[in-house]
């Protein structure tokens, strides 16, 4: 027993020298979460929607030039609402034709003919299992390019994850602490970046004052192929419009890289973007083909610029100018590095603490945690008398043990988690009233010191287990479906039980072994 | 030193008494319920959180009326708490337009529609709001004024990390101070050039209110979130049910159960009768007084378990009370540690934490309550029921 009592005292003072080596110094150690830290917490939502019409739309386009090729006769092809594409009127002697084709170039499409007197229409749809892929794709690929956007603008420890609860995780949680240019950052994470180089329109291309002006020109009937963008002018603030290609000649997938520059002249900040060598040799190409046409950069569906093209133009970079100030053109080379985001997102949740909040939340947190301390530590010492101090070395201990494996983990602490600290207090204290009662009790009986003490802690062994797995039932839960803060609260309370059954059950038994050991003990401080 | 001297109080017969308490208890609370509601927060409601600090004691319907104004429907704006007078709470709910483009408010839409009321002499004059500006912004500014004149001919590059370097030294004097810096003079002390102090006398001036956080929750959250929160209660009360009974017998388990949806409810009642409002914290809150309660449940089981085997020839009644008295002393330990605790939290922990003490501090209450009055009771009334089945066959 004395053997034995040593090797428990040496793991103990083990147990404490390695906790205050993993949390010293707290203030380093400890992950502070966003309420203490300050900072930015978006859930974000992928329109996964945009990503399958564009792929529609696209398979459409190959669809129609495939028949085209294959000498496949239809009427027309169409987009349906809920993507699927229509080929419709084609002719009934070609359907095997038609199918064979379908089967092998669409087969991640599923089709049903219906017979029109004598031609026969095919509605087509993606089949959900690539539906799904399509949209686990398109978030993937979001939260790549919301990831290399942070990492250029430079946040310490973003935290950018996938999360979502329907069929299809749309979901993305962004957390970025310390960071203080709350809209900045907002517009650099929300902007699409999609940068397109769009042929105008060589006669009726405008610029047009509104809308229905550009109508108008073409007889309210706009050719299939092209459409009417917006052309915000920097200078004058008025918008104008111009009638463009709907396919882009080029777009922001066959960028190298891009950089904030100065123009010469004015001395105005601007982007200026370079091609890959296939960009460049598409551009050497549409420049050679268009010749006094006009080129429209166009970046989120708004004209940046549209300057006519004098001739051959082998260049490989390109400028986008606009009434940019440093910032924002800055802004926008990052944005257009790391890529155009697969679709658009929708902002579901925004929280943005300042950095003085958090300072105020944790001073608070603090002083709450130490009231509540002494007070427990005071309450203990008038009940339970020496005895009380044995509780008070297991509490600090667990407190200790409590910080370290929060280190350890690299656990967050939040506000609600100091809360679960406090409670932590309330909760290891339990454990030592329990057994400090069950002693007495034993006492009462006429037990001797040692065998009411081995019998308190003996019979109350099971209460213990019993009481601590039931919390930590809840603390589970809580970690399981919560976020951020209460996820907080629910890893210190968690860490906090375990911690307290060693420091109630084992480390208490073995301070009362000692001291039982060392002096004949008559009657308890209890 | 003991709390209750060796106590004998029978318990069991007071179970009538209990039960008027808690029908009282219940009913109040779901009166309450019915006609004012639970105060739901913006985590379940969808809307924003913006929480604000003036420089002055600042006159609460003046900010109604000045978000008003700026179209913003300020639902309840409030006094942030006893210890801070000059922080205010702001709730604004969830515009019809927000709905349709983006579902949460842009950060800076209350200061924009603040600052022409408090910060008027301002407005035009393009000078900076020392108590809003960014780290960024600031340096921005500096590098461009120059006022250490370092510029002479160099790149702004050479000399752009020294003014970070000032506006680094500003801001976290500024967020040392809770975000409010009164007069250019407390500056001093942070040992700028006087080339700085001057150009930020006449560039820059100390707002009168600085906005601290913004939590802006769309309708969509909302929902998941309230969902989340009542799944993540019903699975925690269930996997507490399925321990208990697994531990102990069945009935043990549904008892516990029992009581734990009592606490619950009343604390859910005491939060629609003070029309306190309830957050994720909140939320969590109730969870761990779900594992609390259980916890005083699982002590007076587990002594009555013990208690079966060592009093063979008395009954059931006798057998609980006794169980109950014996554990009294550290049920009310126990409860009284945690709630000094809690208690503290509640006085000391700001705003953010008073709702979630709130719940802790009844809960502990209830929940002592109710291990004593609700779980114990429904075991042997189960018991009893048992006895008079087989005495019949």
């Amino acid at each position: 027993m004395k053997r034995n009592l040593h090797y428990r005292l040496i793991f103990i003072v083990l147990v404490f020298v390695v906790s205050v080596v993993l949390s010293y110094p707290p203030s380093e150690k400890i992950n502070l979460g966003l309420d203490l830290k300050g900072g930015i917490h978006l859930v974000l939502q992928v329109k996964t929607d945009d990503a399958l019409e564009v792929e529609t739309s696209q398979r459409r386009e190959m669809i129609e030039a495939d028949l085209k090729a294959e000498q496949i006769v239809f009427t027309r092809t169409q987009v349906t609402e809920d993507f699927g594409i229509d080929i419709i009127g084609a002719l009934r002697d070609q359907e095997d034709q038609l199918k064979v084709y379908l089967n092998q170039y669409a087969p991640a499409w599923t089709f049903r003919t219906r017979d029109r007197e004598g031609e026969v229409d095919i509605a087509m749809t993606m089949s959900s299992a690539e539906r799904k892929a399509l949209a686990e794709r398109t978030v993937r690929d979001a939260k790549e390019t919301i990831q290399k956007r942070v990492d250029q603008y430079g946040v310490a420890e973003p935290t950018i994850q996938i999360y979502g609860s329907g069929n299809v995780q749309d979901q993305i949680i962004v957390e970025l602490p310390g960071v203080e240019d709350f809209d900045r950052v907002l517009n650099l994470i929300k902007s699409t970046a999609m940068l397109e180089l769009k042929l105008v329109h060589p006669t009726g291309g405008g610029p047009f004052a509104t809308r229905e002006v550009a109508l108008q020109n073409f007889d309210n009937r706009l050719p299939p192929d092209y459409e009417i963008v917006p052309y915000p002018n920097s200078a004058t603030g008025q918008t104008t419009y111009l009638v463009v290609r709907k396919a882009p000649s080029l777009t922001g997938q066959n960028l190298k890289t891009a950089n904030r520059t100065q123009d010469d002249f004015s001395g105005r900040a601007e982007v200026v973007f370079y091609l890959d060598s296939e960009g460049v040799s598409i551009f050497t190409r549409t420049t050679e083909q268009n010749v006094g046409n006009r080129l429209a950069i166009v970046l989120d569906d708004q004209v940046y610029s549209a300057p006519r093209i004098d001739g051959r133009i082998a260049s490989e970079s390109a400028r986008i100018t606009g009434n940019f100030t440093p910032e924002e053109a800055e802004d926008l080379a990052l944005v257009l590095r790391s890529g155009a985001l697969p679709a658009s997102i929708q902002i579901l949740e925004n929280r943005i603490i300042g950095p003085s909040l958090g300072l105020d939340s944790i001073r608070r947190g603090v002083f709450a945690s130490v009231v509540g301390l002494m007070l427990v530590v005071l309450g203990m010492l008038v009940v339970y008398k020496l005895s009380g101090i044995n509780a008070i070395v297991c509490l600090l201990l667990n407190l200790i043990i409590l910080l370290a494996v929060l280190s350890g983990l690299h656990a967050t602490l939040t506000l609600p988690g100091i809360a679960g600290v406090i409670l932590t207090i309330g909760m290891a204290v339990d454990a030592n009233i329990l057994i400090f009662e069950r002693i007495k009790e034993e006492l009462r009986l006429g037990k001797t010191v040692r065998s009411a003490v081995d019998a308190g802690f003996d019979r109350v062994f099971t209460t213990i287990i019993d009481t601590n797995v039931t919390t930590l039932i809840g603390a589970l839960v809580l970690y399981q479906i919560g976020t951020g803060p209460v996820r907080g609260f629910a890893v210190t309370l968690g860490v906090g039980l375990v911690a307290n059954i060693f420091s109630a059950v084992f480390v208490s038994r073995t301070l009362f072994g000692l001291v039982l050991q060392r002096w004949q003990v008559e009657k308890l401080s209890i | 030193m003991d709390i209750v001297r060796n106590p004998k109080i029978d318990w069991l017969g007071l179970k009538w008494f209990f039960v008027v308490i808690s029908l009282v208890l219940m009913v109040t609370g779901a009166i309450s319920m019915l006609i004012r509601g639970l105060n739901l927060g913006v985590d379940f409601t969808g809307g924003t959180l913006v929480h604000v600090k003036f420089t002055e004691q600042p006159d609460l319907d003046r900010i109604r009326l000045t978000l008003g104004d700026a179209g913003l429907k300020a639902e309840e704006v409030i006094r942030f708490d006893e210890l801070a007078q000059n922080e205010v709470q702001i709730r604004i709910a969830r515009g019809s337009a927000e709905e349709s483009l983006e579902s949460t408010l842009e950060s800076n839409q209350v200061f924009e529609a603040l600052r022409p009321e408090y910060d008027s002499d301002y407005m035009e004059t393009g000078k900076l709001d020392l108590n809003n500006i960014s780290k960024g912004d600031l340096s921005a500014r500096l590098q461009e004024l120059d006022p250490e004149a370092l510029g002479e001919g160099r790149p702004v590059a050479e000399f752009a990390a020294h003014y970070d370097e000032i506006s680094e030294k500003i801001i976290n004097y500024r967020t040392e101070q809770s975000g409010i810096i009164h007069r250019f003079s407390e500056l001093d002390q942070l040992g700028l050039a006087s080339g700085v102090v001057k150009a930020l006398n006449e560039e820059a001036y100390p707002g009168s209110f600085t906005v601290l956080s913004v939590e802006s929750v769309g309708p969509k959250v909302g929902e998941e979130l309230s969902t989340r929160a009542r799944t993540s209660v019903i699975i925690a009360l269930v996997l507490m049910l399925a321990y208990v009974a697994f531990r102990f017998w069945p009935i043990y388990g549904v008892a516990a159960l029992a009581a734990l949806f009592h606490d619950v409810f009343i604390t859910l009642g005491a939060f629609s009768l003070t029309q306190r409002e309830i957050s994720l914290t909140v939320v969590a809150a109730l969870l761990t007084l779900v594992g609390y309660s259980i916890n005083d449940t699982i002590v007076v089981f587990d002594r009555v378990r013990e208690n079966l085997r060592l009093m063979r020839r008395e009954d059931l009644a006798t057998v609980i009370n006794t169980s109950i008295n014996q554990t009294l002393n550290r049920t009310i330990m126990t409860s009284g540690m945690t709630f000094l605790a809690v208690f503290a939290l509640y006085l000391f922990g700001g705003q953010v934490l008073r709702g979630f003490s709130f719940a802790l501090a009844v809960g502990i209450i209830v929940g002592t309550y109710s291990s004593i009055a609700i779980a114990s009771p429904i075991v042997l009334w189960w018991h009893n029921l048992m006895e008079k089945r087989k005495m019949r066959s």
